[in-house]
């Protein structure tokens, strides 16, 4: 297939999943900023709550050339509706729309269809009227959106090349997003060194876990109080849990394994290597090392595979 | 040329006359339809048309307006026997366009013979000095032929245009065939309609026979200028019932005179490209350089005969408004035969003595640009402000060799469901005419449809709407 039709169906995927990506983890910011926390001073790296999203997307700089002060109405703005936020999830389902109208032909009608009427009913929305109706209800109706268009993809599509690349672009930015919102912990203060292992610390675990749908599935696995530790072994390594770094490499790789041909191999090697350690690492290793230096030192690989994906299947130069 | 005007469901009476045999059935029928029913049928269509996202780009409108052209629900229906003759009619001239174009980029016959002034083709900005002595396959230059022609009378027609250089409108031919088999199946049993359907596999069929020599399965694509293009849907939709690739400029590179799509496999080399961008984009290297939706060195591949370019390169010198007084002429030279479709007579301003006359007589002619399209700077006399003729007749004055001008024909009318009611409203008809191992038309065409009452203007651009058109079997 085209490779330009390839980098669309890609990036559309991703810009929902992104869209869907942005309301949980906007979701579990809202869940912290109502637990007690400290509030930040100056010069301190950490952030409260407000600022967390900010943090972990790298938009704080441009948030803060935008807005004086740091509150939700003001970050709801800005990372639900400010057009010239690209990641924003007005823009991530402007985009989706934009990249399924040029490629109709590959995809199916119920799908342009479903990313349609999301968009159409995005345009009508503003933070008063999400405000009015509860922002939980707007984050489910994103969440919603998102399961229904990936249940129309796979209830629809032909499993052709065209879904392949459907499939590896929402993994690649599911991966990428449940590393992300893992680290928010990180960058959320306790209101004092006395909380760790206290009620608040449980408390913002537990909001991380709703916020990426697995708190049932905690305690199923582990039928027993939350901890940092299990939290990670969970997200990160058990490939049973659909968000999981494990689960959604297993995808990649395997996608990844059908699309290679003779001379395009590196992107298989490189996911195949990720796929490796994710699978034979002991929990405690990513313990020893920090959760959040093993966090930043898969984006950075999954950084590099996204430019090998690019390099040999989506924007390929020959001349 | 009669002035009265024919209506082709009740003759030349007007809506006084008789309902003519072939309406007869349909007739019936549409008289027993409640008019509610009718009102909700259409409603329907209209939803449908949207929801399927069939339309066409406006330019100038907010970023991405998109709006529908719209449908009239009552088909047009056209005998057999007219159908034939307009067929024949059109072979005949599309094959004559096929070899003035030869001709021109050869041996140019027809000049030496002084049938045509020789500067009126090679000073003409449509004729393409990178064409001369270049070979094509089959000799063919336009594979896809939308021309344009209006009923006067039973079995009267007359060629408005012929536009060889990238017709679009068939997508609307197929899609209102498929809306009125939708609304209203039993029409279709009813009464024999010829079929459309078949038009996207025998286009495939025709691309696929001008592939370069010796090409056994040629690779064919449809190049578009992108999504703001106003027949972007045409294209998306044309390349999916081919099932062959739309590709962009960017999509396609150049390498050792061959042609390649990007793709996620890797190159891969492309032999016949339908193109639906005009010559001057084509590639940056040999037209406009600040081209940015062609293919940089595709031109070089194109003159090596490594890939074949439908419509060829330069057919805009066959269907200019200058060239088109001579086509009965290209018929008897080429072909030898008799013009079997009529010309509209036309006066060429670049005259003395037909500038007289067309200055004199302006409330009561057409004036066109030479090189003008889509109904755009153009002046209807008997319709214009005496302001407007009075600039016209300026601008005739500071360049005659620009204009030429034609009666106002007496368009046909057909019944039209508009807000009044049912109506007659004036109608053309643009066949689209396949040219490759042979000449091939689908039984029918686009109508366009002036929804204005009087109007005689049926461009999408300003107005008009489309119908279905029903070819009857003998």
């Amino acid at each position: 297939m085209l490779s330009r039709t390839a980098n669309d169906l890609f990036w559309m995927s991703r810009h929902i999943e992104r869209a869907e990506n942005t309301a949980r983890m906007l979701d579990v910011t809202y869940r912290l900023a109502l637990l007690p926390y400290r509030v930040i001073e100056a010069g301190e790296k950490w952030a409260e709550p407000w600022a967390v999203p900010l943090v972990i997307t790298g938009l704080a700089s441009q948030y803060y050339a935008k807005h004086n002060e740091l509150n939700a109405e003001r970050v709801m703005q800005f990372m639900v509706f400010d057009q010239s936020n690209p990641t924003s999830i007005h823009s991530s389902l402007q985009r989706a729309r934009e990249n399924a109208r040029g490629q109709r032909g590959a995809t199916t009608s119920e799908m342009w269809e479903s990313l349609n009427a999301t968009w159409l009913e995005m345009r009508t929305l503003d933070y008063a009227t999400i405000d009015a109706r509860g922002v939980s209800n707007f984050f489910d109706w994103v969440k919603n959106r998102s399961h229904l268009f990936r249940g129309v993809t796979f209830g629809t599509m032909l499993r052709d090349e065209a879904f392949s690349f459907i499939r590896l672009g929402t993994f690649l930015e599911r991966a990428d997003n449940t590393a992300r919102i893992l680290d928010v912990k990180y960058h959320t203060l306790l209101p004092s060194i006395d909380d760790v292992g206290g009620a608040v610390d449980y408390y913002q675990w537990g909001s991380l876990l709703r916020s990426l749908g697995t708190f049932e599935s905690y305690r199923k696995v582990y039928r027993d109080v939350i901890t940092p530790f299990r939290i990670g072994e969970l997200l990160i390594l058990r490939e049973d849990v659909p968000r999981s770094l494990h689960a959604c490499m297993n995808d990649i790789y395997e996608i990844l394994q059908g699309l290679s041909e003779a001379e395009r191999r590196e992107p298989e090697r490189l996911a195949g290597e990720i796929h490796a350690r994710l699978h034979y690492e002991r929990p405690q290793q990513i313990f020893d090392l920090g959760l959040h230096q093993y966090l930043m030192d898969f984006l950075d690989k999954i950084d590099a595979l996204n430019t090998e994906i690019n390099k040999h299947f989506l924007a390929p130069d020959y001349s | 040329m009669s002035r009265t005007i024919y209506d082709e469901m009740r003759g030349l009476n007007g809506s006084g006359g008789n309902v003519l045999p072939h309406y007869r059935s349909y007739c019936d029928w549409l008289n027993a339809m409640p008019p509610d029913r009718l009102a909700q049928k259409r409603n329907e269509a209209e939803v449908m048309f949207h929801r399927l996202g069939i339309t066409f780009a406006v330019y100038g409108e907010e970023a991405g307006g998109e709006r529908l052209i719209p449908f009239d629900i009552i088909p047009r229906i056209i005998p057999a026997a007219d159908w034939q003759l307009l067929e024949r009619g059109l072979v005949q001239r599309v094959k004559a366009l096929n070899h003035f174009l030869h001709d021109i980029y050869h041996g140019q016959a027809i000049l030496k013979q002084g049938l045509i002034p020789s500067a009126k083709v090679l000073d003409n900005a449509q004729y393409r000095p990178l064409m001369q002595g270049l070979n094509v396959p089959g000799d063919t230059y336009a594979h896809v032929t939308g021309v344009d022609i209006v009923f006067t009378g039973p079995g009267e027609f007359y060629v408005l245009e012929d536009n060889l250089r990238v017709p679009s409108g068939v997508s609307y031919m197929l899609e209102n065939r498929r809306m009125l088999m939708r609304l209203f199946p039993e029409l279709f049993s009813r009464q024999q309609i010829q079929p459309v359907e078949h038009y996207p596999d025998i286009l495939l069929e025709t691309l696929r026979g001008v592939a370069p020599l010796g090409v056994v399965d040629p690779t064919v694509a449809l190049l578009t200028p992108g999504a703001f293009n106003s027949a972007y849907f045409e294209h998306t939709f044309l390349a999916q019932q081919m099932g062959i690739e739309l590709v962009e400029g960017q999509d396609l590179f150049v390498r050792d005179s061959a042609v390649y799509m990007r793709t996620t496999r890797g190159p891969k080399r492309v032999d016949v490209i339908y193109r639906r961008i005009d010559d001057d984009f084509l590639d940056p290297r040999a037209f406009r350089p600040d081209s940015m939706l062609g293919v940089p060195g595709l031109m070089e591949a194109y003159r090596a005969g490594r890939v074949t370019l439908a419509n060829a390169v330069g057919t805009g010198i066959a269907d200019d408004k200058s060239m088109y007084v001579h086509v009965p002429d290209m018929i008897k030279f080429y072909l030898d035969e008799e013009p079997i479709l009529k010309n509209v007579p036309t006066w060429e301003l670049r005259k003395a003595e037909d500038r007289h006359y067309v200055l004199d007589h302006l409330p009561e002619l057409v004036v066109k640009e030479v090189h003008g399209s889509g109904g755009y700077g153009m002046l209807v006399g008997p319709a214009a402000t005496a302001s407007q003729r009075a600039e016209f007749r300026d601008r005739i004055i500071a360049s005659p060799e620009k204009y030429i001008a034609q009666p106002t024909l007496a368009l046909s009318t057909c019944p039209t469901y508009v807000d009044s009611g049912i109506a007659p409203r004036h109608v053309d008809l643009r066949p689209f005419v396949l040219s490759g191992k042979e000449t091939r038309i689908v039984p029918g065409g686009l109508t366009r449809v002036a929804l204005k009452e009087g109007s005689l203007v049926v461009n999408s651009s300003q107005g008009g709407g489309t119908k279905d058109t029903w070819v009857l079997e003998a």
